[in-house]
């Protein structure tokens, strides 16, 4: 713990911070432009220079230097506030008076530098350096006049995206920023480059030119496009979302997050469903909400019970705790979820849960991947696991071959493999402290496969004291939730389909193969005419996530709450409500009157959804049938278009034809 | 970057040299090169194997030889190493050329040693003879560009051309060593004055014995 | 003047075969074995004791550096010396001429050196443009391998050491020593920030000692004829002998052995055949290859030739790269030739070099045809400040140095050509 003083003032920091870190900690700004804490330290842009004694009589780059003991810091001094004028002049002289069309306006650290450490004027009458603009992909606009060569994008795509194609070309004042060749990055994360970018080199293009950060409304919200429930900040003006941006969370992720997480969100104005629609001699007309309950009322009425609700994979906790309340009403059981068929074991939700956890699983040191493509399951798992390498941790996997962008032994692609692993793997495991297992949501649908990896749990001795190392990834942002508040019924959806419910409640469910419910009467509550609307015979127009609060579990068990951003469109309302109102025309009126009201209706019946945190689950491991065999499948086909909203969004169309199909948008020359 | 090289075009280049592999030769080559790093760090090599094959290129096409892009991703994919950082390395050196030269590639030493020379009237006499800056020849014979020091600076004005020093060097012995090479002649190496290297013009100051034979001076310590 | 006896590199100029017939019979590779017997500790005092300072430029104590390297490895990694021959200094030119005429005094340096540092290996890492250079240095190596001199058990000493030649591909920064790792580790050669500093992670996060080529060649003969012979030349801090490069504006230009300490005039007029049109024709010199800053002729005729006495000109030995120009320079021309050099070489790495070498070189341009504004200078001085000791290496610092020089010494002229480009002042007239 050195001692030191930062402009006369003695602090103690912890061993190994930097003197930048030290400054801060004393309270002191320091600028900077390419040090970022998630990245490794370039210290190539020397704006951080500080006065340092003991050492020699220059100004020192405060991100790269050891604090130590006795040092003596100043960030006041003629010399500090030379070197910054100095640094900020040279990273203007070639930087564009671009300002007033440059999407960074308002958000840009150059900007705002220039203003608190810059001399106010240049000296600098030569021609400014033009960069011609690099295609970076359907993500990434790029305006590379601007740029300042911190290298942060470079460092993230090598660092933590792990897909290398982002680099610096040619040498001195000609240095440029490039992808490879200029070919689109192929990865899910590469709008964060557009975080990590200081200036407005690289902007975020599907929203060029949309909005000035000042315009904007800012709610914070929880994202569904996958199951790791990213805290994200919607920025929104009007009754429109204008882009998505992480907040910072370093149990959940970090502060990324994924490509379709960031730009999904042109796809909340489009396809919406805005008007309820009954169908009529086989046709969906549009309807009035009373004609709309009238015609499922009709069916309720001799259900006799015979009622069951699939929930979608994007929905809320509330909207399923009251569909279930309506259900049981309605003298209903089934409620499922898991909408492609899947009918794993509930009985422990530890069993299926990841119990490693999120941020914790960075320590693992010996891995098995079961049928799991991380990278698009869960991109931020992915990062995490490529940190867990970083520190010597050894990854082996079991289903079919990705490129995971770091080094994984593919032991194969059949089940059986579960049960005879090869000597390396339980070599590495016996040897490690930490090991973990990660079962894919897919894995899940193979036979035999649940028990197989609980039991290598048990074998592998993955669970033990102060660790668990058995992991489930689901992918559904309401998959946890939903299983919490009992959407799961023995023998999964298949299950429900023959017992041929009368009223099938299809709640955002656009997954489900709608042909098991020819006879069932289908009510669909949700926000995209997608699958789930197409088969309907009511349409109960919902809202998104976006539109509406909501509680949000987790794949460790997080509890979340996500806020409000916009109004929904048209005649669409807020699910719980179309509920509530649909109750009083059944007959079965719902006890609750607000949104608060059911939120503390479910907290009464399941307490851990009223807690924000880490629910807990007591490890238990259903004894289970081990034999499986048979090959793995994939069960995401294309990452950018997996749900109703990015199937509808414009961007994600674009991503998916460009960097899954191949398609060639490279722009031509002007 | 007004000089910077016209890059080919990717789908040409992938057409033309999408098969390139080492000859037997240089496959050789190759592997004793990666043997001098440790193991696991064969990126070490990636300086050694691009101009390797630079060379290869150059013996296929009768030039000095370039790096298409199917050529850089054949020896990054050798050593293990992401495309980017190949490209990179071959971005940041000046003796890997991005673009095809000619057979002779002149390289006119313009730093402040020969220019105090010379190098002036050197690239006065290649422009002379149809060499333009950052050009090849129509003849596909020369092309011309101005280098930075080249360590000759005791014998300037100089210019490599390919493999070859030409050194001490003034218009008329510049244009005598281009009309030996566009004639097939190879010209003497080195310096173009009556001198042995670096030593003074005229004979040695110093270490006279060592002339005429091996001189061994440890007797006199 | 030295006397040849007292010269290391007796086949400077090539006379001779530099293989290893010829080399044996100059005095290299004789019973290695009992030079690395000493031991290293007593190798690296021996070297200590010789007064032998860095010939790379920087002039750091050769054997204190090696002192710093671990004399044992606590967590197996290996150490490793690296041996600077990027030549790349505009002016330098004497590693060279030791690697073709002479590659066996480098070669057995760089075994007894790696030896004394207690090295698994050393990488020479030559510049790309020194093509025949790097093939006769590599033929030195393989005859060197051939005789057992290197590999297991190198030279009957008992220690495993091997050398490796690594070639460059064009990149002047490649001289600096974390730029030259970076660049054995197959990457760009840019510098890297420090600490670490290479001794304690360098290549391949190993222990690292980066040496001169000149350094490493002249250390058998030290340790043959002790140190006390190699002090007995040149003042104190500024002992032995050196390779001086003398280019420009002489008669015979040429590189040269001569005793440290030795004054600018005896060099010129003793090897280079005096000043081309004579002392009086002398303008000023770069004593030191292009970092250092220029010195105008009154100051450097007598001067001693070495750290100290160049720097009490407000110069630096360097490289004892000696650039001469005589009265018929364009001095603000070739100075700015230089900066051009230094924009063409900066790495690109950290802002104030990438920006402030094209911006000088810019208004250096300006000056040299005097189309500038007078304040323009004073901005240009300030400007190198700006970058000087603002970056991660010292290019930066070689890219202002000279141009400093040039303001110190030569503004009249600079304000000449501003003055005459503008033409007369216009006279004024009092307003009524």
């Amino acid at each position: 713990m050195p001692k030191l003083t930062v402009d006369g003032v003695e602090i103690e920091v912890p061993a190994g911070a930097t003197v930048l870190q030290a400054c801060e900690m004393a309270g002191k700004e320091i600028p900077r432009f390419c040090y970022h804490e998630r990245l490794s330290i370039a210290g190539n842009c020397r704006m951080c220079l500080v006065e340092v004694k003991p050492g020699p009589p220059k100004p020192q780059a405060s991100c790269a230097l050891p604090a130590a003991e006795g040092q003596e810091i100043r960030t006041d001094s003629l010399m500090v506030k030379k070197a910054r004028e100095g640094v900020m002049e040279f990273l203007l002289i070639n930087h564009p008076l671009d300002c007033p069309i440059c999407d960074q306006g308002g958000e840009c650290d150059l900007q705002d530098q220039s203003v608190a450490y810059g001399r106010g004027a240049s000296r600098y009458d030569e021609t400014k350096r033009a960069v011609t603009e690099k295609y970076m992909g359907p993500i990434v606009k790029t305006v590379m006049t601007r740029c300042i060569q911190c290298t942060r994008c470079v460092r993230f795509a090598e660092e933590v995206a792990g897909v290398p194609e982002i680099g610096a070309i040619y040498r001195g004042e000609n240095m440029q920023i490039t992808t490879y060749l200029e070919h689109a990055a192929k990865s899910e994360l590469s709008g964060n480059v557009v975080d990590l970018c200081p200036v407005g080199a690289l902007t975020a293009k599907p929203y060029a030119f949309e909005a000035r950060p000042w315009e904007l409304k800012k709610n914070f919200a929880i994202d569904v496009m996958d199951a790791l429930g990213a805290n994200i900040r919607l920025d929104s003006r009007g009754r429109q979302v204008l882009r998505a941006l992480p907040r910072i969370n370093d149990d959940v992720n970090e502060e990324w997050i994924t490509d379709k997480t960031r730009h999904h969100v042109d796809g909340l104005v489009r396809r919406r469903l805005d008007k309820p629609y009954v169908r009529k001699d086989g046709k969906l007309v549009e309807a009035t909400w009373a004609d709309a309950f009238h015609a499922i009322a009709a069916v309720a009425a001799t259900a006799n019970g015979s009622v069951a609700a699939v929930a979608g994979d994007m929905l809320d906790c509330e909207t399923m705790f009251a569909a279930k309340l309506l259900v049981q009403k309605l003298g209903g059981t089934m409620l499922e979820g898991r909408q492609t068929g899947l009918a794993y074991d509930v009985s422990s939700l530890a069993a299926v849960n990841f119990n490693t956890g999120i941020a914790n699983i960075e320590n693992a040191d010996a891995i098995l991947l079961i049928n799991s493509n991380l990278r698009w399951e869960a991109p931020l798992i992915n990062t995490r696991i490529r940190k867990a390498i970083k520190k010597g941790a050894k990854v082996f996997a079991v289903g079919p071959e990705f490129d995971l962008t770091y080094k994984v032994e593919w032991l194969g692609n059949d089940a059986s493999l579960l049960g005879k692993l090869p000597d390396a793997v339980t070599e590495a495991f016996g040897k490690a402290e930490r090991p973990a297992i990660i079962m894919g949501g897919g894995a899940l649908a193979k036979d035999g496969a649940h028990g197989a990896a609980l039991a290598l749990a048990k074998s592998l001795n993955v669970v033990r004291e102060g660790w668990n190392g058995f992991n489930v990834l689901h992918f559904a942002a309401a998959r946890m939730g939903g299983l919490m508040l009992g959407y799961a019924t023995d023998g999964g959806i298949k299950a429900v389909a023959a017992a041929k419910p009368k009223l099938l409640f299809a709640l955002g469910a656009d997954e489900v193969n709608y042909d098991l419910f020819s006879d069932s009467f289908k009510v669909f509550i949700g926000h995209h005419g997608d699958n789930g609307a197409h088969h309907a015979d009511v349409i109960l127009p919902g809202a998104t996530y976006a539109e509406k609060a909501g509680t949000y579990v987790n794949l460790e068990g997080r509890v979340q709450r996500s806020e409000k951003a916009v109004f929904a469109p048209g005649d669409a309302r807020e699910d719980w409500s179309i509920l509530r109102a649909l109750s009083d025309v059944l007959g079965a009126t719902l006890p609750f009157d607000s949104f608060n009201a059911v939120r503390s209706e479910m907290a009464k019946a399941v307490p851990a959804l009223g807690v924000e945190g880490l629910a807990s689950y007591d490890w238990a491991s259903p004894s289970l049938p081990t034999d499986a065999t048979g090959e793995f499948a994939s069960p995401i086909k294309d990452f950018y278009l997996t749900n109703a909203i990015c199937r509808a969004s414009p961007t994600m169309q674009r991503c998916s034809a460009e960097l899954i199909q191949g398609e060639d948008f490279a722009e031509a020359a002007e | 970057m007004a000089d910077a090289p016209q890059i080919p075009d990717e789908t040409e280049v992938r057409a033309r040299w999408g098969d390139f592999e080492w000859t037997p030769a240089n496959a050789i080559k190759a592997k004793a090169y990666i043997a001098r790093y440790p193991d696991g760090r064969q990126q070490s090599a990636v300086m050694a194997l691009l101009d390797l094959a630079q060379r290869q290129v150059g013996a296929e096409t009768h030039t000095q030889g370039w790096l298409p892009v199917p050529v850089i991703e054949y020896v990054a994919a050798e050593l293990g190493m992401p495309f980017m950082r190949a490209y990179e390395v071959v971005t940041f050196y000046t003796m890997y050329n991005l673009a095809p030269v000619g057979r002779y590639h002149v390289q006119v030493c313009g730093t402040t040693p020969c220019m105090l020379r010379g190098s002036d009237d050197v690239l006065a006499a290649c422009k002379n003879k149809g060499l333009i800056k950052g050009h090849t020849t129509p003849d596909g014979l020369f092309t011309l560009t101005e280098v930075e020091c080249l360590g000759a600076c005791a014998n300037a004005p100089m210019v490599q051309i390919n493999d070859d020093n030409y050194e001490d060097l003034d218009y008329d012995k510049t244009i005598a060593v281009l009309d030996a090479l566009a004639a097939g002649e190879q010209p003497k190496i080195g310096p173009q004055i009556d001198r042995q290297t670096s030593c003074p013009e005229g004979g040695p100051t110093s270490l006279k014995e060592m002339v005429s034979e091996n001189h061994d001076y440890r007797s006199a310590w | 003047m030295l006397a040849d006896k007292d010269r290391i590199f007796t086949n400077l100029y090539g006379f001779q075969d530099w293989g290893l017939e010829g080399a044996q019979k100059r005095g290299d590779w004789d019973n290695t074995k009992d030079l690395m017997a000493r031991g290293q500790d007593a190798i690296i005092e021996e070297i200590k004791a010789s007064g032998l300072r860095g010939r790379g430029g920087a002039g750091f104590p050769t054997g204190m550096k090696w002192s710093f390297m671990p004399k044992e490895s606590k967590d197996g990694r290996p150490s490793f010396l690296v041996i600077n021959a990027d030549e790349s200094e505009p002016g330098s030119c004497k590693d060279r001429e030791i690697i073709r005429h002479d590659p066996h005094k480098l070669v057995e340096g760089a075994l007894i050196a790696g030896f004394a540092m207690r090295a698994r290996a050393a990488y020479i890492y030559i510049r790309g443009e020194y093509i025949y250079e790097a093939k006769v240095l590599e033929g030195a190596v393989a005859q060197a391998y051939e005789k057992g001199f290197l590999g297991k058990n190198a030279s009957g000493s008992g220690y495993d050491f091997d050398v490796f030649v690594h070639r460059g591909a064009g990149a002047y920064i490649c001289g600096e020593e974390t730029a030259m790792i970076e660049s054995l580790e197959g990457k760009k050669g840019q510098p890297r920030l420090k600490p670490p500093f290479p001794a304690g992670a360098g290549l391949y996060g190993c222990p690292t000692t980066v040496n001169n080529v000149e350094s490493i060649a002249v250390v058998p003969t030290i340790l043959r004829r002790g140190a006390a012979w190699f002090s007995s030349f040149g003042r104190d801090g500024n002992k032995g002998t050196k390779l001086y490069q003398i280019s420009g504006h002489v008669n015979k230009p040429c590189v040269v052995e001569e005793e440290m300490g030795i004054s600018f005039k005896d060099l010129i007029d003793t090897h280079c055949g005096g000043i081309r049109g004579g002392w009086d024709n002398l303008l000023a010199v770069i004593p030191g290859g292009s970092s250092v800053p220029l010195v105008p002729a009154a100051q450097i005729v007598d001067a001693p030739m070495d750290f100290d006495g160049l720097k009490a000109v407000g110069s630096g030995l360097g490289t004892a790269a000696v650039i001469v120009m005589d009265k018929s320079t364009d001095i603000v021309r070739a100075i700015s030739r230089l900066s051009y050099f230094y924009k063409h070489e900066s790495c690109g790495q950290c802002t104030p070099c990438r920006e402030g070498t094209g911006w000088m070189w810019r208004v250096m341009e300006r000056l040299r045809t005097g189309e500038a504004e007078l304040s323009e200078i004073d901005m240009l001085q300030e400007l190198t400040k700006q970058v000087e000791g603002h970056t991660i290496c010292a290019l930066g610092d070689a890219a202002a140095w000279p141009i400093q020089g040039l303001i110190k010494h030569f503004r009249p002229e600079i304000e000449r050509r501003i003055n005459e480009n503008h033409g007369p002042a216009p006279v004024m007239e009092a307003a009524e």
